[in-house]
């Protein structure tokens, strides 16, 4: 009789509608998936005969590679489907894609989409399994729960941390997808960023804002560093990448003043030099390519999570254990 | 099954001398320690692992290799359960299990399904020259044409009675229990 993971329902779409137990259940069960990356023989046979489709409508490498290896590793068998190329260039739609998907008998879809509500749209149309791996300016869930995994990696837990995240919060799933699930958790959380990509009324989520980046290193336990999308500047939100670097870049000499603990996250690519400087992302502060190995582990534990069967079969396979 | 009637099979004295004997029992199948590793099935099979390598080592002299097998991502019956079971962590020796001489130790064989996953699971990290199952109580009931090299209890129960064995590390006592879930009326 084996104890059992309280269960995600059908879909990740976000961390907003996930309990802190589920979230804490993915982060749990990610802990020995990372060995699996370790081994030799870097595959387990869990989800032999499931088929994966990750459908990246807007472009993405880390992402995509760090779904592909943790699918992989799994022993699920995978197709890789980017905008361009596909028959999404002539005009379908996304839910015809996905239905002609569906005819083929997938499992799972992972998508990336530039429009925000995508992934949950899909989730609400097909029988498969649904996994937002971005979805505009919405969440991005995986990336969030890496987040969490590399900090209480770090720190051994979440609640009580005081987490700053710093840039385009306005535009950022990532921010949102942090900003939920840490709140979920009982961490502390911070934005720091010009007033131009501030979103309005954010502290009334309970998240404190700060104007000045001295004043957030000062006040953090953990800063994740959000990379400044360049095409921002058109938008006139930021001058110039020169003035938010001297304003809100993690440098150096700002990182000097701290005599504690304090961990740098980045979700990349970085712009060095720009949000961040380059001997902060390679220094002792900072963990990003801990994040990146995180990454596969964690979307291995959810994917282990939602491939789960019927729960009517459940009570019975409960009874007659494994033995 | 929350109404169970509860006796005790063996208590703690005679696990212990169960364990001893079946310590002694790898050291003779195995010609010796030389390329030994016992490796303890998640979760009692692991305490049970390590009462038994500490009974070797007070024998034969310490650095006996040992570790822990979490079966759960090689269950036969994933596809068709729903909540997801809790995945333990598999520790291996760090010089791995190419040409040694692996002992599987788990607390009850049943069906004989975990023993078929762990042996999946360990044919993944290397090849070892030669597997040895060793069980604290076979209950009979098998599904899949497995046997044990080293057994501590047969007993014969039946199908619906439940086999636990206890560790002080788990349940804070070591023993072999059976368990009688009490039928219900429109059973």
């Amino acid at each position: 009789m084996s104890r059992t993971v309280s269960s995600l329902g059908k879909d990740l779409v976000g961390l907003e509608d996930l309990s802190a137990e589920q979230i804490q259940a993915i982060l749990d069960t990610a802990e020995p998936f990372k060995e699996i990356s370790e081994r030799r023989i870097k595959k387990v046979p869990v989800l032999r005969g499931k088929t994966i489709v990750n459908l990246f409508m807007e472009p993405s490498t880390r992402t995509r590679i760090s779904f592909e290896f943790a699918e992989k590793r799994l022993s699920a068998d995978t197709v890789n489907i980017a905008a361009s190329g596909s028959s999404v260039v002539k005009g379908e739609t996304l839910v015809d894609t996905a239905r002609n998907l569906e005819a083929m008998r997938i499992d799972m879809v992972v998508i990336r989409h530039g429009s925000s509500g995508a992934a949950r749209f899909l989730a609400e149309r097909i029988p498969s399994n649904v996994i937002n791996a971005g979805d505009g300016s919405h969440e991005h869930p995986t990336q969030a729960l890496l987040d969490f995994l590399t900090i209480r990696d770090h720190f051994g837990r979440i609640e009580g941390l005081k987490v700053c995240i710093v840039g385009d919060i306005l535009h950022s799933r990532v921010a949102r997808s942090n900003i939920f699930g840490l709140l979920k958790l009982g961490a502390e959380v911070a934005v720091c960023g010009p007033m131009t990509l501030l979103p309005k009324g954010i502290d009334a989520l309970g998240v404190r804002v700060f104007q000045r980046i001295e004043d957030a290193i000062e006040w953090a336990d953990v800063l994740n560093v959000l990379r400044l999308q360049l095409e921002r500047m058109k938008g006139g939100f930021v001058p110039s990448l020169r003035e938010y670097n001297r304003f809100f870049g993690v440098t150096t000499p700002r990182l000097q003043k701290v005599g504690r603990d304090l961990l740098i996250l980045h979700p990349g690519p970085m712009n060095r030099g720009v949000e961040i400087d380059s001997d902060v992302a390679d220094g002792p502060h900072s963990v990003i390519l801990k994040q990146v190995t995180n990454g596969v582990a964690v979307r291995m534990a959810v994917l282990y999570l939602l491939a789960g069967g019927a729960p009517e079969q459940a009570e019975a396979a409960k009874r007659e254990g494994v033995g | 099954m929350t109404d169970a009637e509860r006796v005790t099979l063996l208590e703690e004295g005679a696990v212990e001398r169960i364990l001893l004997r079946m310590a002694r029992e790898i050291v003779e199948r195995n010609d010796g320690t030389q390329n030994l590793i016992l490796l303890g099935i998640q979760r009692r099979g692991v305490e049970l692992s390590e009462r038994i390598r500490e009974a070797i080592e007070r024998e034969e002299g310490p650095g006996i290799s040992s570790g822990s097998l979490d079966i759960t991502l090689y269950r036969d019956d994933l596809a068709q359960i729903g909540p997801r079971p809790v995945v333990g962590e598999s520790s291996l020796p760090i010089e791995g299990v190419d040409g040694r001489s692996v002992v599987i130790v788990d607390d009850v064989l049943f069906t004989g399904r975990t023993a078929r996953a762990a042996m999946n699971e360990l044919m993944d990290w290397g090849r070892p020259s030669r597997i040895l199952l060793c069980v604290l109580v076979d209950r009979g009931g098998r599904e899949v044409p497995i046997q044990p090299d080293i057994v501590g209890r047969v007993v014969s129960v039946l199908p619906r009675q439940i086999v636990d064995v206890r560790v002080p590390e788990l349940d804070g006592r070591l023993s072999v229990e059976i368990a009688t879930p009490v039928r219900e009326e429109n059973e």
